[in-house]
């Protein structure tokens, strides 16, 4: 059976990576990429339509190309490129307003795929450990990313509720992590030394980049139905986090991370938004076991290798073993000794 | 990047790392003397091939013969030899911790490369099981054995494995009860109490860290029921902040068991529950009064007055050195119920009431055994 995808959110880089990597799967006749700007980088094999899904001429590119799988990846967490906030806040859910009118006129359609984020289940002190599907925030979220992602999620529904012929699946994705990603967290650990909130250690959990084209891909193609958390297995804590990438850190009360966030947005080096603040506070898990039964999906990645393989690619920390200022050397050094001492011995 | 660039400690005679200067540094020649009267010669006739950078323009350092003057003449320390220092640790060691001390320390030193690597495994709650063990353990164990003598009965009541959920009485201002019980399953019944703490415990910065470190985790029934089916041993103390903050004239009274939660849980995951009675802890800070209004302004539950704190300011926050006595009673089981039992509220208050009478008689009966407060 051949299909027609159509891709939002094409301009960035895992929204274009998919689309390229849906091009080369046999099964998928003709992969459709949508964004207001066109995509820098290899997109061969994808027709680009420059379109913007705020309007309803992403109605009429629906309807004239016989689309039938819709992937909708253009929910974005950094406003970055597009300008502030209010147009991030504007794209995210104007967007999908306008996507889903669009798709709820379309007959052909069949399968919807959305990209969501397991930032919607928020972070706070009241949280379970484990976050499972069915469970909603412990305080809805007020503002930023989680909100935007909050509400896409109620659209979504929505929609499902108007078309039940058509099959929706919602990805709840963990922070990405990979080479070459820009996302807030990616942000934070490249800063030489990390600020942590004083006092706290936040449960983190990770996808490798390659882990989320996977699950997008098997999204698509597969007939599951549903809402899933996606995520490698176990987590890591920040301080662990820090330690494997000999970065030093900064504990500081969550005022001043905020505070700093806001100073280190100006420079642009990285953005703390209060919802970060909350996230390094109290961090966050997801359970996976409906990804596994369910969705029939394995992450390749665990949540450790997943960060290690990130890890690598950036410059080694003060303390990394090797530098001048790793403790490691010098228990290296005395275990040497010592176990020299014990062959003499 | 594992091995990479290994400093040993000493440079074996050889001019000491950015000192600038070609003469080894008086250190380094002690040390390198110090091999030598630690009667290894055939070991420094080993080494001399290899330290053949030319920078070595003592002959005194080559030759075992002349090396210990000038060592002897430069060395600190009023002119004992670096090497007879390292001998003398090496017997002080010997003496202190016994012949195996090596090994021990190297595996110490493995153990501090780990955590400062990062190279360490937490369980999703954040549960680390290697600090616990080897830190949190240790620093309260003696407080367990030597300050509330802590005397075990019943411990034939907790299962050698799968999930089980013990259900205490809660006593004594500041949750230590939970910290002894934890060290106590953990030392004589060889398994982690993985506790249920209450949402402020989360909030507090430090405290909320060290908890889910410690293996705590949030006093929800997902998380509860979570812990059971994985087959962990958890604790729970249902009474709660009115359970620790009670005045000190009502000790040994317990309080309302929550709503019955802990019960519900058990009842879904068919796992014993295990009454705890505790003994002692009452009398570690008699609450004897409290200021509710600044408690209220503070957002916690209670400020604690003791007959001792504020008034002697943080000498009052030493616990007073009572005895303990700790009872794991008759497990109550909870599989023989059908599955929607859980769903029966009349049923739960029935359970949650035996479970708090069952508590409340053995501490009836332990109190008319304990001799004295402080015995």
């Amino acid at each position: 059976m051949g299909r027609v995808v159509l891709v939002t959110g094409v301009s960035r880089d895992l929204g274009r990576r998919l689309a390229r990597e849906l091009a080369d799967d046999p099964a998928v006749d003709r992969v459709i990429g949508v964004d207001i700007v066109p995509p820098r980088g290899d997109t061969s094999g994808v027709d680009f339509i420059r379109a913007d899904i705020r309007t309803p001429v992403i109605a009429k590119v629906i309807a004239k190309e016989d689309v039938d799988t819709v992937v909708h990846m253009s929910v974005i967490a950094t406003p970055g490129g597009v300008g502030g906030r209010g147009t991030m806040k504007e794209l995210n859910v104007i967007g999908t307003m306008q996507l889903l009118a669009a798709c709820q006129r379309a007959p052909g359609l069949q399968r919807l795929v959305v990209k969501s984020t397991t930032t919607v289940y928020g972070a706070s002190n009241r949280d379970p450990a484990m976050f499972t599907e069915e469970m909603n925030p412990k305080r809805t979220p007020s503002s930023g990313y989680s909100r935007d992602a909050y509400e896409v999620e109620g659209y979504v529904r929505g929609f499902a509720r108007r078309r039940p012929d058509v099959e929706v699946a919602t990805l709840r994705a963990a922070n990405i992590l990979g080479p070459g990603v820009q996302s807030p967290i990616t942000q934070y650990f490249k800063l030489p030394v990390l600020p942590t909130v004083l006092g706290f250690d936040p449960r983190l959990q990770f996808l490798h980049v390659d882990d989320l084209m996977a699950v997008m891909r098997h999204g698509v193609l597969s007939d599951a139905v549903g809402t899933f958390n996606v995520a490698g297995d176990g987590v890591i804590m920040l301080s662990q986090a820090a330690r494997r990438m000999g970065r030093a850190t900064l504990p500081l009360p969550s005022f001043a991370v905020g505070g700093l966030g806001t100073a280190l947005r100006k420079l642009g080096h990285a953005d703390f938004s209060p919802e970060q603040v909350k996230f390094l506070t109290f961090g966050r898990g997801v359970d996976t076991t409906r990804m596994r039964t369910e969705l029939g999906f394995e992450p390749q990645y665990t949540t450790a290798g997943a960060f290690a393989d990130f890890a690598a690619t950036l410059p080694p920390g003060i303390h990394s073993p090797g530098r001048l200022a790793s403790p490691d050397n010098v228990l290296a050094g005395l275990s040497h000794q010592l176990t020299r001492g014990d062959a003499r011995g | 990047m594992g091995d990479a660039d290994i400093i040993p400690i000493g440079t074996r005679g050889r001019p000491g790392r950015g000192s600038g200067s070609k003469r080894p540094s008086s250190a380094a020649r002690g040390l390198a003397t110090g091999r030598k009267a630690a009667s290894k010669p055939t070991r420094v006739k080993a080494d001399e091939p290899t330290t053949d950078t030319p920078v070595i323009e003592q002959p005194a350092v080559r030759t075992p013969g002349t090396s210990a003057t000038t060592a002897v003449d430069r060395a600190p320390g009023g002119g004992i030899p670096i090497g007879d220092w390292l001998s003398a640790i090496n017997q002080a060691a010997r003496e202190v911790f016994g012949t195996d001390w090596e090994p021990r320390l190297a595996h110490f030193l493995a153990f501090l490369r780990r955590r400062v690597n990062g190279e360490y495994v937490v369980d999703e709650y954040g549960f680390d099981a290697e600090i616990t063990e080897k830190f949190f353990m240790a620093a309260l164990r003696p407080v367990a054995e030597k300050w509330f003598r802590i005397e075990v009965r019943g411990l034939e009541n907790i299962p050698a494995e799968g999930g089980a959920l013990v259900v205490s009485n809660h006593s004594g201002t500041v949750p230590i009860d939970g910290l002894m019980t934890m060290v106590t399953t953990h030392d004589k019944a060889g398994r982690f109490l993985r506790p249920l703490g209450a949402d402020l415990v989360f909030q507090l910065p430090v405290v909320g860290g060290v908890a889910r470190k410690g293996g705590a985790t949030l006093a929800c029934s997902e998380d509860a029921e979570r812990m059971l089916r994985q087959g962990e041993l958890v604790g729970v103390w249902p009474e709660g902040f009115k359970g620790i903050g009670k005045p000190f004239s009502e000790r040994y009274k317990l309080q309302r068991f929550g709503r019955g939660g802990f019960v519900s849980a058990a009842l879904r995951t068919g796992v014993p529950i295990i009454p705890l009675s505790v003994v002692g802890a009452e009398e570690i800070y008699p609450l004897v009064g409290n200021v509710p209004s600044l408690a209220r302004l503070l957002g916690i539950p209670y400020i604690p007055i003791t007959p001792f704190f504020p008034l002697l300011g943080p000498l009052g926050l030493v616990p007073l050195p009572s005895k303990w006595l700790l009872e794991f009673g008759e497990p109550i089981r909870t599989d023989e119920y059908d599955e929607n039992a859980a769903d029966d509220p009349m049923l739960v208050f029935n359970v949650t009431d035996q479970v708090r009478e069952t508590i409340q008689q053995s501490l009836y009966k332990l109190l008319m055994e304990r001799k004295s407060v402080f015995g």
